[in-house]
């Protein structure tokens, strides 16, 4: 297993120069969202399409399973070059980059920690290698902040489980082969009684009950997910007895380094287009770029860009690391979530009415952004992480 | 100081919350998906009064005063923001330059046709000219007892259904707001033709278009004001425009914050309602606050008007707080209804939509700022 080194060097202690290897995986990524994913990305935008197409492509390039060990079928790259690569492919389109990191972060990951060798070979490497794609489900009509409060249920049933339930908000809910469903257990355990599950799309009583009609990430799809006496073998529980709702909060560490990125990227998307916008559009007979009200506005929007930034490679290098990073992927995740809604909204404000119609790409950006406010914990759950890590120190 | 509504301007009130309630509020959302109006809603509102509302009763209108006009805004907004942008234009800058600078033959000849319901535009706007109206470049070239106009005009409100257009162009050859002048020009007029229709963020109840003169000619009567006066006319039909939006960033912001507060009252989370949660509380509070403090200035500003005095500097601070807070409502909306907030299931996810161009027409925040240090500049040195 070859893992990149950048980062790790602990011999230095702080550097801010990406290593070749993190150069080149950002060089690749970029390639492929400029040639690839961008030119699309409006109309996939406009018809709610799926770009099956490109998750395909993305799994050959070995973005599927970035983080995940090469015999596993994964790439063995290292967090950041997973940052590196989201914020590419989110740049050109959210959608896309919201696939890639619940794939990456919210199954992969799971599956990698928690699995037994068996579970692996059998479901990691696929996903890893992108052949096939998973979906995280957790959320429920309510349970959304309150993760806990699960009303999906397993009974045991011979060695194995029934499931029943409903999951909400589920990306690639619906395209999904492999799930990973949270389940109650023994409500008198509370949080304690939860365990994580592994489903095929194919199990009998799984059904995908409806899509969402978003504002944004159109192009992803999130579906409602009902289990209906869905019968699994033991070797479908991943992880130990208790261990359910850790490998759910784990894994959201995690993944709140993915959706980070993502918001990095459509901030980075709002930010270059509103400058070249600036530079370029005139009025009262100079660029807009001559006003100050403009440059102040340029001048936050990059401030917030480059300091969330910071704040998420800080997350993917805390993580690799070893040991807690939670509440480095909060803070990175809150950052960066709030800085996309602040920069795509100074970009529609500096494109004017332009900012407003369709043919303009800001309007996306900003429809786009408002979700990172909101999945994998809220800005207010991730106001409560941070404070609590802050408390017990 | 008084801060009751006078009899009148409650029951006008009450009967437009009614209609929004029964007529608007239950099609807003079909509205916006199919980006389009019913012809029959129309048709109601023609035979409510509403295309009339604040044209003087001589010419057929319902003569309602600034603050009356402002709290039907407001209600109309606060059930379909798409539905309240096409009376607002059509009472305000499409309609009231005629009313304002029109020759008797003029008002007598249009203003009791678009009070019955002929719907008014007004084109400003140019690919090159947005904040900085003065740079538009469509051109009025006198040709004997006529103008002949072209030019091409964007982001026209009620484009596709107007019958009449206010627009403002200038002198062929010149540059600066002097040589502009403003025309009344009926649709059927030949070289008028309506473009395409802007594809749109929010409001998409209401159409935007281009609208285009190709050697459009406009009798010399339908010049509203003088010659030269074209700019000066534009700048006036926008403080009362202005008022008008305020008005309607308060309705959309009303919306979010009335969601708001019913759903935090149902969801729970953590055993209890979110409205007893205190981030959550919080965040209704200001945005309470927020949105009364501007309702106040947009009243303000209604009432200067209706007492003949000047209004232009809070008009502006009128549409720049509320447009701002409204914004702030919507957010926050949102972000209280978790993910249901990004699902066109919820009506916050409209608002949100709908709210961002409140602070970009009629002038952006930038501009009324502008205009605000300008009023203040005067004031005080």
């Amino acid at each position: 297993m070859t893992r990149a080194d950048g980062g790790r060097n602990k011999e230095s202690a702080v550097k801010f120069e990406l290593s070749e290897q993190q150069r080149m995986i950002r060089d690749m990524a970029r390639d492929f969202a400029t040639k690839e994913v961008a030119p699309q990305a409006a109309e996939n935008d406009a018809e709610e399409r799926f770009p099956a197409e490109l998750v395909g492509r993305m799994g050959e390039l070995g973005f599927m399973g970035m983080n995940v060990a090469e015999k596993y079928g994964g790439s063995g790259l290292d967090t950041l070059c997973y940052v590196l690569a989201m914020e590419e492919i989110s740049k050109a389109c959210a959608s896309t980059g919201v696939i890639m990191s619940v794939n990456n972060s919210l199954v992969c990951w799971p599956l990698e920690t928690y699995g037994t060798e068996e579970q692996k070979q059998t479901w990691l490497a696929p996903l890893a290698r992108g052949e096939k794609l998973g979906a995280y489900c957790l959320s429920e009509p309510n349970a959304g902040t309150d993760a806990a409060n699960q009303q999906t249920f397993a009974k045991p049933d011979g060695d194995g489980w029934v499931i029943n339930g409903m999951k909400n908000f589920i990306t690639n809910g619906a395209h999904a082969d492999t799930l990973i469903v949270f389940a109650q257990t023994n409500p008198a355990l509370r949080h304690k009684g939860i365990r994580a599950f592994i489903v095929e799309k194919t199990d009998p009583g799984f059904s995908v009950i409806r899509k969402e009609d978003k504002m944004g990430i159109r192009a992803s799809e999130t579906s409602q997910l009902a289990l209906d006496g869905v019968k699994v073998g033991p070797e479908r529980v991943l992880g130990d007895e208790g261990t359910g709702f850790r490998i759910a909060m784990s894994t959201l560490d995690g993944g709140r380094i993915g959706i980070a990125s993502q918001a990095l990227g459509i901030s980075a998307a709002a930010y270059e287009a509103a400058r070249l916008y600036a530079l370029q559009r005139e009025q009262f007979g100079k660029p807009i770029a001559s006003f100050q009200a403009i440059q102040w506005k340029i001048a936050d929007m990059v401030l917030r860009l480059e300091a969330a930034r910071l704040l998420t490679y800080r997350a993917a290098w805390t993580k690799e690391q070893g040991g807690s990073y939670s509440r480095e992927a909060a803070m990175a995740k809150l950052a960066a979530s709030e800085a996309s809604h602040f920069i795509t909204n100074e970009a529609v404000q500096i494109f004017g009415g332009n900012g407003y119609s369709k043919e303009y790409p800001v309007e996306r950006h900003f429809r786009d952004a408002k979700i990172t406010e909101i999945y994998e914990g809220t800005s207010e759950a991730q106001r409560m992480v941070i404070s609590a890590q802050e408390f017990k120190k | 100081m008084d801060f009751d509504l006078s009899q009148n301007q409650t029951m006008f009130r009450d009967m437009v919350r009614d209609f929004a309630r029964k007529e608007i509020a239950p099609i807003a959302q079909e509205m916006d998906e199919q980006s389009g109006m019913p012809d029959d809603l129309i048709a109601k509102m023609r035979d409510s009064g509403f295309f009339g509302l604040a044209f003087p009763e001589q010419y057929g209108g319902l003569g309602a005063d600034t603050v009356t006009y402002g709290l039907v805004v407001e209600e109309l907004a606060k059930a379909s923001a798409g539905v309240c942008v096409m009376l607002t234009v059509h009472n305000s800058v499409g309609s009231y330059p005629v009313a304002m600078f029109g020759s008797e033959d003029i008002k007598r000849e249009y203003l009791p046709r678009m009070a019955a319901g002929e719907i008014a535009a007004f084109c400003v706007t140019e690919p090159g000219a947005g904040s900085d109206a003065a740079a538009l470049t469509t051109t009025a070239r006198k040709d004997g007892d006529a103008y002949i106009l072209d030019g091409s005009k964007i982001f026209v409100t009620n484009g596709s259904r107007a019958a009449f257009f206010v627009v403002v162009a200038r002198t062929p050859g010149t540059t600066g707001h002097r040589d502009t002048h403003a025309f009344i020009v009926p649709r059927e007029t030949p070289g008028l033709t309506v473009g395409k229709k802007e594809d749109k963020m929010g409001l998409r109840a209401s159409d935007t278009t281009v609208v285009d003169f190709s050697g459009a000619k406009v009798p010399a009567a339908c010049l509203l004001g003088s010659e030269g006066d074209g700019f000066k006319i534009a700048m006036a039909a926008l403080d009362g425009g202005r008022i008008g939006i305020a008005f309607q960033a308060l309705g959309i912001g009303m919306a979010c914050l009335e969601e708001a507060v019913r759903y935090a009252a149902v969801r729970e989370q953590f055993g209890k309602p979110l409205l007893k949660q205190p981030v959550i509380g919080n965040m209704i509070a200001d945005m309470g606050t927020e949105l009364e403090a501007a309702r106040l200035l947009a009243l303000q500003a209604a009432w200067l008007k209706d007492s003949g005095r000047p209004y232009g500097k809070q008009a502006a601070m009128a549409k720049l707080a509320s447009s701002e807070a409204a914004w702030r409502a919507a957010d926050k909306a949102v972000q209280i209804h978790g993910g249901y907030g990004f699902c066109k299931e919820y009506p916050v996810e409209r608002y949100y939509r709908d709210v961002r161009v409140t602070r970009i027409y009629e002038g952006t925040s930038e501009i009324q700022r502008l205009v605000i240090a300008r009023h203040l500049g005067r004031d005080y040195v």
